[in-house]
């Protein structure tokens, strides 16, 4: 590695972390229903402590309780990070039970999933109180203008909660990460696939860089 | 003849109310069916509340949730925040979600159908 690569890879915020740092801290990860996040967090759960957090399934909303895995030590080299990682129920603005009907449940069944689908958004929504960071995950497949997001984004800015964008589904042929890094050039966007673990390490990396600990703000 | 209002709520209507009233206002008019343009949003908080009280409210037989289309507020500068200046929320529609489609987003326009079942 060249000398200017070493300056340019050099963080003196990370190297104090490695010194000083007493870094655990508690993620959620967010997004609509279906962009993946309960992969991801099996994703995350698996490589760092070869365990799961549970099933992921095509049926939007199939996790409908928030799920916790807690004490990941996450290595990125340099330093490292103790994380719990909350992996949450899609956040929606509207469920119908007609939906799932589609994917082969009966009425009944259709209808009990959406009725904990709500309160699964409910969950999702309170869990935003008790984090000190969030992974706002995206299908990069899709259009990331959507009011989930916004809605999301706007309450991490307003409570000053660190956040990595991971645009995810980057193994699809019709993904597009570039529209998602344009719909929100502020903020750190990392393009994966949290099936193929494709990059997965630069989420790591900066995972760690961006989710030390820091004193939470109230919003 | 029937047909679907869209009304326009002026910035000064909803100054008056409290989050609390804001978003009660907003859910009992969508319940009764209205499609509403706020002529300023809501903040982002009041946005998760207002998610939240929805879900609260689905029924599957009546009321199957919201459908809401907005732009994130303009970025508040930390000068701005020391003199307690926030950016209000920006221009919003909102609707029962069985009759008001996005049919499109992007940065620059929301598109969206009202269905007249």
């Amino acid at each position: 590695m060249g000398v200017f690569q070493k300056i340019k890879n050099f963080s003196f915020a990370k190297k104090l972390r490695a010194i000083f740092g007493k870094k655990h801290v508690k993620i959620g990860i967010y997004g609509p229903p279906n962009v993946g996040k309960t992969t991801l967090a099996n994703r995350i759960a698996r490589d760092w402590s070869g365990d799961t957090l549970g099933p992921a399934s095509e049926i939007p909303h199939e996790t409908r309780r928030a799920k916790t895995k807690e004490n990941i030590i996450v290595n990125d080299g340099g330093a490292s990070l103790t994380v719990d990682i909350v992996d949450t129920p899609g956040i929606a603005t509207k469920i119908d039970y007609h939906d799932f009907l589609s994917y082969g449940l009966s009425e009944k069944q259709a209808r009990r999933r959406a009725k904990e689908a709500t309160e699964g958004v409910i969950e999702a929504i309170r869990w935003l109180e008790n984090v000190d960071g969030v992974i706002l995950l995206m299908d990069c497949t899709q259009n990331p203008f959507t009011q989930v997001n916004i809605t999301i984004m706007g309450n991490l800015e307003a409570r000053e909660l660190p956040v990595v964008i991971a645009a995810n589904k980057i193994d699809l042929d019709q993904s597009s990460p570039a529209t998602l890094k344009s719909a929100f050039p502020q903020h750190d966007v990392i393009p994966i696939s949290a099936l193929t673990g494709y990059n997965i390490d630069m989420l790591y990396s900066t995972m760690v860089d961006r989710f030390h600990k820091r004193k939470r703000r109230a919003a | 003849m029937t047909g679907i209002n869209v009304n326009l709520i002026s910035q000064q209507k909803l100054e008056g109310l409290s989050s609390q009233e804001k978003i009660q206002y907003i859910l009992s008019e969508i319940e009764k069916g209205e499609i509403l343009v706020l002529e300023k949003g809501l903040t982002p908080q009041e946005q998760t509340q207002l998610i939240e009280k929805t879900m609260d409210r689905v029924d599957p037989n009546k009321f199957i949730g919201i459908e809401m289309q907005g732009y994130m507020s303009e970025k508040t500068s930390w000068l701005q925040k020391i003199l307690g200046r926030i950016h209000p929320p920006r221009m919003t529609v909102i609707g029962p979600a069985d009759k008001l489609k996005t049919i499109h987003k992007d940065s620059s326009m929301i598109k969206t159908q009202v269905i007249n079942k």
